[in-house]
């Protein structure tokens, strides 16, 4: 029906190219005005609380819904008007698994090229099994495998008419961490290939690996930009404190002015806030000489909480 | 902890509850089966069909053949709705199933009666069905043996033998026997692929929505009517093997007699089938889980039992349950598996029932398609 190489007339460096892009169901605004752009051959990290609109988000990317308002590009494709086209250059692996649990690999796998029209199927789906190291299971039916297999059979399936973008809803959820560092060394290769990966995860070391991030709290995208941009952008002061009694310690520190996060990792506290003086003010109010106050670099998660927070004083 | 507790038991009845209130399609099922059975048990259906179509060719129209019309028609059984004026016109009347009487009175019929020859008072009955035949015929033989007494006063007085002024004639058309096996066995080829089929697709698209493989579906390329499509053949296959078995069972255990061509039956079944795994296909896009889609299936089922003519017969039923009725493909159908294996029909008789078929298809089709587009935006 058109054609399918991307058309020339698409600014080609970017991948994905949206701008204002909105979502309502009913009164609820899911999706609020979201510009993204995300060049190709990049690994985009979209990170969120639940219910935060990525979901949603994406699948107005790959065609499953049409945005209320807004414009933009998928692969040079409009995404109000070819959705068609963008489906068959974008691999979508939902969030929950939905391969069909009572094929076996290679049926799901030769479905699913059979529905991309993939030249050459037999090798195509003989290559995705063994890159993925699924051969030996071919003949498994996908409601025996267990979480980790689940997700490589979802990954093959959605590379198998390779597609130039791959939109991953959540792919490592409920994946021990052995599979998720071989998923992620996966993912890196195809990048490195000049696939345009965009991902969504919970997990901050994931978000760690991406080379750009993005976060979205209440259908908004509150910040973006390379790690050290998103780390940088937040402007936050985390202090470290050990030491005895730690617990009545976090409960008289919450609360003081100028502290927004205080959080116990093992036998550490982390205290953030954005103004530095205050802070640094109210840890002076209870200092004591059995504790040992250490200032670092803030993490990622210190960050997005207190985006969130940020937000939430904004919007909700 | 082993013991039986009461609010371990309230704890599970309350939350049943609150399942039942959240699933309102199955609420109004639970509420609206019943009612329905109400409605067609109560009123639609009638053992004792009146009313029947009836088609005369009086070739003697004197007073004596006018009493007996007249007494035929307040019977109640009968309603005059065509005159035919051959033979060959009467029997393509009840070929077609436009009546289910012809009563013939032949030309002599006055003359015969005066002169105490006992005429000949020949009725034909389409008896495929013997149960909507059955009442009708009895009440003929009570008239035939009384309604000219009023008449025949006088010095006619003697005619009123005792066996009767006139002889009559009763021809059971299609199924002299009045085997009930042979109308009810056909019937149950539209009522098995009824039930079936439509069971079958409805399950289908829901299936794919309660395990999430929907959204995966929606993100291919795949075209809706794709979908529809590649879902509704391979049940076609299906359907063809039940009709297959049903026509053996038929020959060799019930011993049905086949006269019209099974190869038309076979490529008529095609409308049937497609028809009703339209409607299942549509089910499943209303339908939230596999439950409220079987629900629906059932409330498809039960008129497609009821109202088709399978069970009791179709002319028994007031209008409303008639109009009901033809929608249904079953009641085409079961006229056309009826019509081709017991009278023998062609495709020119069976065409007036193909374009209901046809048209129930096409709409089930769709609103099937139509539902389908709207599944995620």
């Amino acid at each position: 029906m058109s054609d399918p190489i991307a058309p020339l007339s698409s600014p080609s460096d970017f991948a994905i190219d949206v701008t204002g892009v909105t979502k309502r169901f009913g009164a609820k605004t899911v999706v609020n005005a979201i510009d993204l752009r995300v060049r190709r051959g990049e690994i985009y990290g979209f990170l969120g609380p639940n219910g935060s609109g990525k979901t949603t988000f994406i699948r107005m990317l790959c065609g499953l819904l049409t945005p209320d308002a807004g414009s933009g590009t998928c692969l040079g494709y409009d995404v109000r008007s070819q959705q068609a086209d963008i489906k068959r250059h974008v691999g979508y692996m939902t969030q929950k698994f939905s391969y069909y649990e009572d094929l076996s690999i290679r049926e799901n796998l030769d479905f699913i090229a059979r529905l991309y029209d993939v030249p050459d199927r037999r090798a195509a789906i003989q290559q995705s099994l063994e890159r993925l190291g699924l051969t030996n299971r071919s003949h498994q039916l996908a409601g025996q495998l267990s979480g980790g297999w689940k997700q490589r059979l979802a990954l093959a399936a959605c590379l198998i008419h390779s597609p130039q973008l791959l939109l991953l809803d959540e792919p490592t959820a409920g994946v021990d961490p052995k599979a998720r560092r071989e998923f992620w060394d996966e993912i890196h290769r195809l990048a490195a290939q000049g696939l345009t990966v965009l991902i969504t995860t919970h997990y901050m070391d994931e978000a760690e690996r991406c080379h750009r991030l993005a976060y979205l709290a209440y259908g908004k995208l509150l910040t973006h930009g390379t790690l050290a941009d998103v780390l940088a952008s937040a402007r936050l002061t985390t202090w470290t404190v050990t030491g005895p009694g730690l617990l009545d310690l976090a409960q008289k520190l919450r609360g003081l002015p100028g502290i927004e996060q205080v959080v116990a990792f093992g036998t550490t506290l982390h205290v953030s806030g954005r103004d530095a003086t205050a802070l640094e003010a109210s840890l002076n109010s209870v200092r004591d000489p059995r504790h040992e106050w250490k200032e670092i670099h803030a993490g990622l998660e210190d960050v997005f909480i207190s985006l969130m927070d940020a937000a939430k004083d904004n919007f909700a | 902890m082993k013991r039986f507790t009461l609010h371990r038991l309230w704890a599970i009845v309350l939350k049943e509850f609150i399942q039942m209130k959240r699933d309102r399609v199955t609420f109004g099922m639970m509420v609206g089966i019943p009612l329905m059975q109400l409605m067609l048990f109560g009123f639609a259906i009638n053992s004792d069909p009146k009313h029947l179509p009836t088609a005369i060719r009086a070739a003697d129209q004197g007073p004596f053949a006018r009493t007996l019309v007249a007494a035929l028609r307040t019977s109640g059984y009968f309603t005059l709705t065509h005159e035919a004026a051959t033979e060959a016109e009467a029997r393509r009347l009840l070929q077609l199933g436009e009546v289910q009487f012809v009563i013939n009175i032949p030309a002599d019929f006055s003359r015969r009666l005066l002169r105490g020859e006992r005429p000949t008072l020949l009725i034909e009955a389409d008896a495929t069905d013997p149960s909507a035949t059955g009442p009708a015929l009895n009440a003929v033989r009570a008239i035939a043996d009384h309604v000219l007494d009023r008449d025949l006063t006088g010095p006619l007085a003697r005619l009123r033998a005792k066996s009767g002024p006139i002889d009559l004639q009763l021809h059971a058309h299609y199924n002299p026997e009045n085997i009930t096996q042979y109308n009810v066995v056909p019937g149950l080829m539209g009522v098995v692929l009824t039930m079936t089929m439509v069971i079958i697709t409805a399950l289908a698209i829901t299936r794919e929505r309660e395990r999430g493989t929907m959204e995966n579906l929606l993100s291919t390329p795949v075209r809706p009517f794709e979908v529809m499509l590649g879902k509704i053949l391979p049940y076609i296959v299906v359907g063809y093997i039940q009709v297959t078995l049903i026509l053996v069972a038929s020959h060799f255990v019930f011993h049905v007699p086949m006269i019209g061509s099974l190869l038309l039956l076979y490529a008529v079944s095609f409308l049937f089938i497609a028809a009703n795994l339209a409607m299942g296909i549509t089910f499943s896009t209303l339908a939230k889980n596999q439950l409220q889609a079987v629900q629906m299936a059932f409330f498809f089922f039960l008129p497609s039992i009821l109202l088709s003519g399978f069970m009791f017969p179709f002319r028994g039923m007031p209008e409303w349950a008639q109009w009901v009725g033809s929608i249904l493909p079953n009641t085409h159908y079961l006229r056309i598996v009826r019509g081709i294996l017991l009278k023998g029909n062609g495709l020119a008789e069976i065409t007036p029932h193909l374009w209901p078929l046809l048209a129930f298809l096409v709409v089930a089709m769709a609103l099937g398609v139509k539902r389908y587009r709207q599944t995620l935006d």
